[in-house]
């Protein structure tokens, strides 16, 4: 099967004030692919994540040159409506930051952002995001409970259901798992295995061998630019270049 | 973490070193044994093969408590499961040795036979290989690890050489028939030896570079 382009950033520049973050960076993601983006701190892996959706948009000193493209169409074109756009490329970010509302308005959040207001809509959507989150049996019977209530790791697939919600085409994932414990980890792995069914996945881990657990793609990112890209197989076992090598085999700096 | 990781590493090639030289030891007795049809060198490599055997099981814990402590990926990962590897294959040449033991065992028995056959050659060659296997090991490189595959063509010829001998030997009934079976798994057990080197060169050469050219695919 052909493998569909969904989003490309193309000669991307990014600038914290005169600070040069990100070089020039080329990377394709395309449909049913979870790419992972990995390097040591400060490389630029979180700073690439948050230009995918604008979110560094909030940061007020940050300048973006370049293009990133989502199925074909500059997101930093003016005629952008940033909202809309990040409800098409959801996010979830390394801390769970359900907030403080009940399990069912946490979920349902998005919807009613966007204006929904049938009961009934509302409810369908939010029983099916959480049943696509691997949440649902758990929190059934208790959906109008605090969500501040549930466990780190619940809160977590709280959250991916709540970035579900809106129906986007790409997940973002800034460090999902770093915050919870092994078995949660899990799930949210095998979640990421089966939301690359219907999703575009990028996420960002410090955690190599989630890594490599997760993604079919990996990219290696080092001072600001992309340095290395390849089936994620392949650049576990036996990288091109060198600094990949020293990063994956812990032998850097 | 990685200082100590690193350290484990270095351990376990010393460790596959030292197993090399063992095995390279054996096998030189063993064609010693050959040459002089000497049954008191061949009883020498029969009673010490558990020292071998001991050391295999010792590395292949190493390398199993590595991979469970560290996960290591890449050259690291490459270079565990080719040590693992190669362990099996020193471990599989001691055996050979005590084959080639046995077997001069039984043929010291025989005074006079017709049937001879001159070894020096294809165990030269094979003593060859296997020496520069385990070169290509202790200095990483992979030039020496290719040619190791050239010598394994030349074993082979002896080897059927050895066979074409024996059968001629057979039909004419010159000699006894346990003698010249003997005989002949002498090329059998050097020949094997000559793969297991072969097999290191090629783990050699997949640590170093990633591809794995076993089966003919260079």
């Amino acid at each position: 099967m052909e493998k569909k382009l969904k989003m490309a950033s193309k000669n991307l520049n990014f600038y914290y004030g005169d600070f040069k973050a990100l070089h020039d960076v080329h990377l394709d993601f395309y449909e049913n692919e979870v790419t992972a983006l990995i390097g040591p701190s400060g490389c630029g892996k979180s700073t690439f994540l948050r230009c995918l959706n604008r979110m560094n948009d909030l940061i007020p000193i940050s300048r973006v040159e370049g293009e990133i493209l989502l199925d074909g169409a500059n997101i930093y074109a003016p005629s952008v409506d940033v909202v809309n756009l990040r409800s098409r490329i959801g996010m979830v970010f390394q801390k769970p930051n359900p907030f403080p509302k009940t399990i069912f308005e946490n979920v349902a959040y998005g919807l009613r952002v966007n204006g929904n207001r049938d009961r009934a809509y509302l409810a369908h959507r939010v029983e099916e995001s959480l049943k696509r989150a691997a949440l649902w049996e758990e929190v059934k019977d208790r959906l109008n409970d605090s969500a501040l209530g549930l466990s780190g790791g619940q809160q977590q697939r709280l959250c991916i259901a709540r970035a579900l919600a809106v129906e986007p085409e790409v997940l973002l994932m800034d460090e999902p798992a770093s915050a919870l414990d092994p078995i949660a980890t899990q799930k949210i792995e095998e979640l990421i295995h089966q939301l690359k069914e219907n999703y575009t996945i990028i996420i960002v881990t410090h955690n190599m061998q989630q890594a490599a657990r997760v993604s079919d793609i990996t990219a290696f990112f080092y001072i600001g630019k992309l340095i290395e890209i390849g089936e994620t197989d392949a650049l576990f076992t036996r990288p091109r270049l060198k600094q990949t090598e020293e990063y994956i085999t812990g032998r850097f700096g | 973490m990685t200082k100590h990781f690193i350290r484990e590493l270095e351990k376990t090639k010393k460790m596959i070193l030292s197993l090399g030289a063992m095995a390279e030891g054996r096998v030189h007795l063993a064609i010693k044994a050959i040459r002089q049809k000497d049954a008191s060198i061949a009883q020498k490599i029969i009673t010490s093969d558990y020292e071998l055997d001991e050391m295999e099981v010792d590395i292949e814990e190493e390398c199993l408590k590595i991979l469970a402590l560290y996960q290591p990926v890449a050259i690291d990962l490459r270079f565990l499961i080719a040590m693992i590897k190669i362990n099996n294959d020193l471990e599989r040449i001691g055996d050979e040795a005590v084959n080639i033991a046995q077997r001069v065992g039984i043929i010291a028995k025989w005074d006079q036979p017709q049937t001879t056959f001159d070894y020096s050659l294809m165990a030269e060659k094979t003593e060859q290989m296997l020496k520069m296997s385990l070169d290509a090991l202790v200095n990483m490189d992979t030039d020496i690890a290719f040619k190791v595959s050239i010598f394994d063509d030349e074993v082979d010829s002896i080897k059927d050489q050895v066979y074409d001998h024996v059968k001629n030997a057979i039909d004419s009934r010159v000699d006894k028939g346990g003698y010249l079976i003997n005989l002949l798994l002498i090329s059998r057990h050097l020949e094997r030896i000559a793969d297991h080197a072969t097999n290191i060169a090629e783990e050699v050469i997949y640590m170093i570079e990633g591809e794995i050219i076993r089966h003919g695919n260079y």
